[in-house]
């Protein structure tokens, strides 16, 4: 195992060192438990309406029992076109869509075109089934290409389905709910977008591992409106007094300065040949 | 990562199905439910599309899990796309379903997948080919598949008579479809039926409230 200040390219596929290093600590704790990773114990949602699509998302990162952020963005952007909500362990959302983001700039700077919803719901489908569910990612995908308004799933073992409306994450039998009764087809945008906002409010009020505020996605043709957050949460503390320090605060008692004494060693001049 | 409960021996999402393909006059029905299932207990999806079409003539059912079949009809799409353009000739059925056979003989570790391939070519006419769990070829008049068929094999047996008509062979599926759906928790929604003719393919959708009902009131 190289030093950690050296950087070495990592083999193919996973390497499970930390695994079976957190195994033996549990082991020296004595019964005390390691931190779990961070999931997003989330509710998402997307609903595709006459001009595009709809995504919503709450805005709680938990780690076990503890809120780790109260502002935690779940809409990935993917390309201009595209956008991914994530459900399950952030940190596989997060570079998941990551990966895909910049596997799909290269093909656009490459093809000249915007990638279609499909082609990343491909990629997607492909990555995720090589690695057999080992990463955590549930995936909403939601889009406007030339062929129309997209919506699709990915779960993590890889499996896709297209969909009308779609809720995901640990509160998606609430947000469901008010989906199956408030949703139809070629709904105006202002109807989407409460009937998504409705469905991620009904998740962060019967789910534990959802919460604070909700963000929401339009995606049309002409562009995206990305408001975040679209609503607050009611229950947002409020900061009696201000936590800022003053300039002067910590009085300096001493001050010593060192110059630095730089000289010439060698110097070069490479032309650069423009003719 | 599982947040749905399940002893169910699937891993992630299952297509707990019931699919089915048989071989009237002219042509083939290869039909299926619409219901995706996690853990036996919670719909996953009321509307998964079980039956793919991999080339003009040959569509596949799948039944197993959903990431293995999907992964699985995605590679054999492909490889028999460039079987066609190799051999500049629409492909045979049993090609299709050879390539699936290989792909699941090969895998049959680490793969829960079974396909039914159904199609009509130039050189056998239609026919029906069944690949299952691990890897097993077989040719069939008339065949069932996924959980539900264990609640049907009996209507088939009476039921299926060679060389039918479209429309009597239409109506056996829908009715086998129904009867499966009827009683198999894992099996529901719409059932999909495709009828491949020398002529061509149609597609058609039975919604749950037009399917047949037998003793349901």
């Amino acid at each position: 195992m190289a030093l950690s200040t050296v950087l070495e390219t990592p083999g193919a596929g996973f390497n499970f060192e930390n695994a079976t290093r957190n195994a033996a600590l549990e082991g020296l704790f004595g019964g005390g438990q390691t931190p779990k990773p961070l999931k997003t114990g989330t509710t998402i949602a997307g609903v595709v309406f006459k001009d595009g699509v709809v995504l919503g998302a709450d805005t709680r990162a938990t780690s076990s029992e503890v809120v780790a952020d109260k502002m935690c963005a779940k809409i990935h952007y993917i390309s201009p076109n595209i956008y991914c909500c994530g459900a399950g362990t952030a940190a596989d959302t997060e570079k998941t869509t990551d990966l895909l983001s910049s596997n799909l700039s290269i093909f656009s700077l490459n093809s000249g075109r915007n990638p279609r919803v499909v082609m990343a719901v491909n990629i997607l489908q492909d990555m995720l089934y090589r690695y057999h569910g080992q990463i955590g990612a549930n995936l909403i995908l939601g889009g406007v290409d030339c062929t129309g308004n997209h919506l699709y799933t990915v779960g993590p073992y890889g499996d896709i389905n297209k969909v009308p409306y779609l809720a995901m994450g640990s509160g998606d039998l609430a947000a469901l709910g008010i989906l199956e009764d408030g949703f139809k087809h070629n709904l105006e945008l202002e109807e989407a977008k409460e009937l998504v906002r409705a469905s991620i409010h009904a998740g962060i009020m019967s789910d534990l591992g959802s919460g604070n505020n909700t963000d929401i996605c339009v995606i049309t043709k002409q562009g995206v409106d990305y408001i975040r957050p679209y609503q607050e949460s009611e229950y947002k503390d409020k900061r009696n007094i201000k936590y800022r320090y003053r300039p002067g605060t910590t009085p300096v008692l001493t001050e010593k300065v060192v110059t630095l004494k730089l000289e010439v060693v060698q110097e070069a001049v490479q032309k650069m040949d423009t003719a | 990562m599982e947040k749905h409960y399940t002893d169910s021996k699937v891993k992630g999402v299952s297509t707990g199905t019931t699919i089915l393909a048989a071989i009237f006059d002219g042509g083939v029905v290869i039909g299926s439910d619409s219901r995706a299932s996690i853990g036996g207990e919670y719909v996953s999806s009321k509307t998964i599309n079980k039956v793919i079409q991999v080339h003009d003539r040959i569509f596949c059912c799948m039944a197993g899990s959903l990431a293995d079949a999907q992964a699985v009809i995605k590679s054999a799409k492909s490889h028999l796309s460039f079987h066609s353009v190799q051999m500049e000739s629409p492909p045979l059925v049993i090609a299709a379903a050879s390539i699936l056979k290989e792909l699941c003989y090969k895998n049959k570790d680490e793969l829960q997948a079974g396909f039914l391939t159904a199609g009509w070519d130039g050189k056998k006419g239609p026919q029906v080919y069944v690949v299952s769990l691990g890897g097993m070829l077989i040719s069939q008049q008339v065949t069932i598949g996924g959980s539900g068929s264990t609640y049907i094999y009996g209507y088939v047996d009476a039921k299926y008579k060679p060389n039918m008509t479209r429309e009597e062979c239409l109506q056996f599926a829908t009715n086998a479809l129904a009867l499966a759906m009827g009683r198999d928790n894992v099996s529901g929604g719409v059932a999909h039926l495709v009828v491949i003719t020398e002529k061509g393919v149609e597609h058609v959708v039975v919604p749950g409230d037009k399917l047949p009902r037998f003793n349901d009131e």
